[in-house]
C-alpha cells in the first residue's frame, strides 16, 4: 500500500470510482480509493439498474441529461461493455392530478432536450404488451431513459482508473482522519496510515462517520434507509422492455434485465434509519402482489431472490457534492437515495472539473452540503423505490 | 450474457460450471488469475450462484476451483450468504395472501 497520495478517496461504489476515472482522466491521477469491503458492495450492486432524465427539477433534469450523454459512450470510453441501453421509462397515471404533475414535469424536460412525452394507455400497452392499464389515464414516456449493468459499471469504471494510474485497495477501511490547523494530514485505516492533503468522502450510507473523522462542524444530515430488490426467473426476452412504474401502487418499479432476461424492481417499503440489510418477508409479499397488479402474467413466473440495500438520505431526497469550506480539501459526494448509480458519470466529471479547474458548469450548487443549515430544502426529487 | 473475455478456443471454455447462467471454468480461472479471489466478487461479476438453482450446482465448483488455484483450504473460503426465498417460488401465491386492503 502506498504511504502517500496526494488524493483519498473514500468509498469504492460507483461514485467514489467515477470521481477517482475522471480525476485521472483530467492528470490528477495520484488518486487512492479506499474500500472497507470489496468494490460495489455497499449500495451500488444492490441497486436496480434503472437510468431517467424524467426528473421534476431543472438540476437533476441537466444532471442526468449529461449523464445519460455519457452512458451512451461509456463502453467505448471505459473499454469494456456495462450493458448501457436505452429502454425506456414508462411512469403509470391514474389520476387528473398525477397527469397535471407529470405534464408540468415533461414540459420541463423538453426544455432541456429530454424528449419525453404524455402517452395514452394505448400506447403504453403497445410499448409493454402484457401491462394491466385498469385506472391508467395516460403514462409519462421517455425513450431515451434505460438501464445498465451495475456490476460491470463498476468493474469498467475500476480498470479504466487503474490504468490511468489510480490504486484502489479493497478490504481496506478508513478509521480516522488527521486534520490539523484546517487542513488534512493522513487518513489512517486498518492497514496503515497514508498522508494526503485532500480527501473526498464518497461513502454514501456511511458519510455521516466519514465527516465525524474529519470533524466536519457543518450539519449534513445523511441517514441510511434499507430498500429492498426482487428478481425473477428469466421470462422470455423482450417482454418488459422499460422501467415501469406506479406510484399509485406504492413507489413499484420494474424492468427485465436486457441479458438475464430477469424481471427486476422493487417498491417503496423502507425501514430505517438503520444499518441492517437483511431482507424481509414483508417486501416479499409486497413486491409480488404489485408486481402481478401492473403485470398479471407474473403471477406465474418465479421469485429467485431478494435482498436489501441502502438509500443514504436527505431531507430532500437530493445529494450533497462539493467542498466542505471549514477543512481544505475535503470534499463530499454522498446521499444519492435511490438515484446515485444514473447520476455517477456526471457526477464524477463535475467534482473532478470542481477540483481540477475550480470550476463547473453542471449545476452543483443544487447539491450544495450547507443547504440544511441555512434551511434552505430543494424540491423533493422525484423518487421511485 | 455478455462474456468478460473473448473465446480463444481453450478448452476450459467448453466447460460449464454454472448451467443456469452459462459460465465456463475459463472464465472463473481467468478472473482468478487477475486477483479476484473472493467468491461473492466472482459470483456478481460472472452471474454464478444467482440463477434459479441459486448455486446448489455451481457454488461447491467454484470454491474448489479458488482453492486449487490460490492454495488455501476449502473450508477458508467463506460461502455466499443466502437469502430468501431458499426455493423459487411464484409470485401469484406471495401475492394471493395479501388482500386488497394490503394496498396504500
Ligand atoms: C434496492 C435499491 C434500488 C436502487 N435502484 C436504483 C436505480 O434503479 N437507479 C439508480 O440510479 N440508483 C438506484 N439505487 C441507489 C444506488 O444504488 C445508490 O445511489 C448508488 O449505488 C450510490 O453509489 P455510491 O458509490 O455513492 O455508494 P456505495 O455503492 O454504497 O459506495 C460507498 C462505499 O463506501 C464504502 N465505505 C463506507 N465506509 C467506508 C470506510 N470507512 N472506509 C472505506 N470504505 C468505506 C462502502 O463499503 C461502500 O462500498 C438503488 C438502491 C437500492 C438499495
Amino acid at each position: 500500500m502506498k504511504s502517500e497520495a496526494k488524493t483519498v478517496i473514500i468509498g469504492g461504489g460507483i461514485i467514489g470510482l467515477s470521481i477517482a476515472y475522471n480525476l485521472a482522466k483530467l492528470s490528477e491521477s495520484d488518486v487512492v480509493v479506499l474500500e472497507k469491503g470489496y468494490l460495489g458492495n455497499g449500495s451500488t450492486f444492490r441497486c436496480g439498474t434503472g437510468i431517467r432524465q424524467q426528473f421534476g427539477d431543472e438540476a437533476n433534469i441537466r444532471m442526468m441529461k449529461r449523464s445519460v450523454e455519457i452512458w451512451e459512450g461509456l463502453k467505448e470510453e471505459l473499454g469494456h461493455d456495462v450493458e448501457f441501453t436505452q429502454s425506456g421509462y414508462l411512469f403509470l397515471l391514474y389520476d387528473e392530478e398525477e397527469l397535471e404533475s407529470f405534464k408540468k414535469n415533461v414540459r420541463l424536460q423538453n426544455k432541456f432536450g429530454v424528449p419525453s412525452r404524455i402517452i395514452t394507455p394505448e400506447e403504453a400497452r403497445e410499448i409493454v404488451p402484457l401491462l394491466n392499464t385498469d385506472g391508467v389515464i395516460g403514462a409519462a414516456w421517455n425513450h431515451t431513459d434505460g438501464k445498465a449493468n451495475p456490476f460491470k459499471a463498476v468493474f469498467a469504471y475500476a480498470e479504466a482508473a487503474k490504468r490511468l494510474g489510480v490504486e484502489i485497495y479493497e478490504y481496506t477501511e478508513a478509521k480516522g482522519i488527521k486534520v490539523e490547523n484546517g487542513g488534512i494530514k493522513a487518513v489512517v485505516t486498518n492497514r496503515g496510515e497514508i498522508k494526503t492533503g485532500r480527501v473526498i468522502n464518497a461513502a454514501n450510507a456511511w458519510a455521516s462517520k466519514i465527516n465525524e473523522m474529519a470533524g466536519v462542524p457543518v450539519d449534513i444530515p445523511i441517514h441510511p434507509y434499507k430498500h429492498q430488490g426482487v428478481k425473477t426467473e428469466p421470462i422470455k426476452p423482450g417482454q418488459i422492455e422499460p422501467m415501469v412504474v406506479s406510484f399509485k401502487h406504492g413507489g413499484v418499479y420494474l424492468t427485465q434485465e436486457a441479458n438475464q432476461g430477469g424481471v427486476i424492481g422493487g417498491y417503496g417499503l423502507k425501514y430505517g434509519p438503520t444499518y441492517d440489510i437483511t431482507p424481509t418477508y414483508e417486501f416479499l409479499r409486497g413486491v409480488s402482489y404489485r408486481f402481478a397488479r401492473i403485470i398479471p402474467a407474473l403471477k406465474y413466473v418465479n421469485v429467485i431472490r431478494i435482498w436489501g440495500g441502502f438509500y443514504a438520505e436527505t431531507p430532500d431526497g437530493n445529494a450533497t457534492i462539493g467542498r466542505i469550506n471549514e477543512i481544505d480539501e475535503f470534499y463530499i459526494a454522498a446521499g444519492f437515495s435511490g438515484h446515485g448509480f444514473m447520476l455517477a458519470p456526471v457526477v464524477g466529471e463535475a467534482l473532478a472539473e470542481l477540483i481540477v479547474d475550480g470550476k463547473t458548469n453542471k449545476p452543483l450548487d443544487f447539491y450544495d452540503p450547507y443547504r440544511f443549515e441555512r434551511g434552505e430544502l430543494r424540491g423533493k426529487a422525484i423518487q421511485m423505490g | 450474457m455478455v462474456k468478460m473475455t473473448e473465446n480463444t478456443g481453450d478448452p476450459r471454455e467448453k466447460i460449464i460450471i454454472c448451467r443456469c447462467n452459462d459460465v465456463t471454468q475459463k472464465e472463473i480461472e481467468d478472473l482468478i488469475d487477475r486477483g479476484i479471489t473472493d467468491i461473492e466478487e466472482i459470483k456478481r461479476l460472472t452471474r454464478i450462484g444467482m440463477g434459479p438453482c441459486q448455486g446448489r450446482t455451481c457454488i461447491p465448483l467454484v470454491i474448489s476451483i479458488i482453492a486449487r488455484k490460490t492454495g488455501k483450504k476449502p473450508d477458508e473460503i467463506p460461502v455466499p450468504a443466502t437469502r430468501v426465498p431458499v426455493r423459487p417460488v411464484m409470485m401469484g401465491v406471495l401475492a394471493g395472501e395479501m388482500g386488497d386492503d394490503d394496498e396504500e
